[in-house]
């Protein structure tokens, strides 16, 4: 825990995700693959000042989807996602 | 336009500065014509995009503050000290001038009618923006759904959108708007004059009995404060939902 936080949330990815996605996703539930936790992804932690953007896991901490642009596309990995349910 | 959008696809629109309202010395709403806006619900944002003449872009997200009936677009900017987005938008846009635009973004932090109540709406500074929407919305749609605001603000000349919610406050208490000051108070203040905490919430908030939608809006430490406290008091966390402000993709 730092003094300042800097993490926001998963709706300060939306724009991003829907690049991605073709569709409004900060409502869509996930399955932490670490922990088994579900949440909507707008309630995810968000770190966004990094080259990428980061959401983790607000129960484990770990990292759930790293969405970046590549060649001007939007491209996410979800490794530790489990499973991901439109809303 | 209308209607050429396709669902769910963000395209970039062109939009221009119709009016600007300074609510404070550091907080100035811009309302915006926005052809082709798809139309939007209460909680959501856009992402903005300024392009200099040399061609370097910044892009930004700022809540939406206008509730969804309002045919033109407001968004509420306040001032990130060196942030260059909101320096601009603060001090050197002018009517007239143009911008991109894409949205609307969100759907998590979002509140209609249907998704009921009681609402407990907390804010911090330019946090109530989202919030404001809410009401607004909830105000124009003669829905009976109580709400409680609880906002928090430096001192009385910084607290955002005070004209309306002075008068939203004195018609029947409906929504109740109840105000915090954390570092000035006016002479004869009797308000609350320190952070959010448990004990204030405790106060303000419908019981949990009631189990109010509670919306956290403003900078990450004060959002997750709240929530804490929220959680402790007894709410549900399933209905606390929060969004963080904060630089997002630079610096403000």
């Amino acid at each position: 825990m730092t003094k300042t936080p800097h993490h926001l949330d998963g709706n300060a990815v939306g724009g991003l995700l829907i690049e991605a996605f073709g569709r409004e996703m900060t409502a869509a539930r996930e399955c932490c693959g670490e922990c088994g936790s579900v949440r909507e992804l707008g309630a995810l932690l968000a770190y966004t000042r990094g080259p990428g953007e980061v959401l983790r896991c607000p129960d484990c901490g770990c990292v759930l989807l790293v969405a970046v642009r590549v060649a001007g596309r939007a491209r996410v990995s979800a490794r530790a996602v489990a499973w991901l349910e439109m809303p | 336009m209308a209607g050429t959008a396709i669902r769910g696809r963000l395209r970039w629109l062109l939009a221009e500065a119709a009016e600007l309202v300074e609510e404070t010395p550091e907080v100035r709403s811009i309302v915006l014509d926005a052809p082709g806006w798809p139309g939007h619900l209460p909680g959501q944002h856009v992402d903005i995009r300024l392009t200099a003449e040399d061609g370097y872009q910044a892009q930004r997200s700022y809540s939406i503050a206008t509730p969804a009936e309002d045919e033109r677009l407001t968004l509420t900017v306040e001032r990130v000290p060196d942030g260059e987005a909101s320096t601009y938008l603060l001090d050197e846009l002018q009517i007239g001038d143009r911008f991109e635009l894409r949205g609307p973004i969100g759907g998590y932090f979002v509140w209609t009618p249907e998704i009921g109540g009681p609402l407990l709406l907390i804010g911090a500074g330019s946090g109530i923006v989202p919030l404001m929407a809410m009401i607004r919305h909830r105000v124009r749609s003669q829905s009976s759904l109580p709400v409680h605001l609880l906002v928090s603000s430096r001192s009385w000349d910084q607290v955002i959108y005070r004209a309306e919610l002075e008068r939203l406050g004195s018609e029947g208490n409906d929504p109740r708007v109840v105000h915090t000051l954390t570092r000035t108070q006016p002479p004869g203040w009797t308000g609350y004059r320190r952070r959010v905490d448990r004990e204030m919430i405790g106060e303000v908030a419908p019981p949990p009995m009631e189990r109010p939608l509670c919306y956290v809006c403003g900078p990450t430490g004060f959002v997750e404060a709240v929530a804490t406290s929220l959680v402790d008091l007894g709410h549900d966390p399933a209905r606390v939902k929060t969004e963080r402000f904060g630089p997002t993709g630079g610096n403000g």
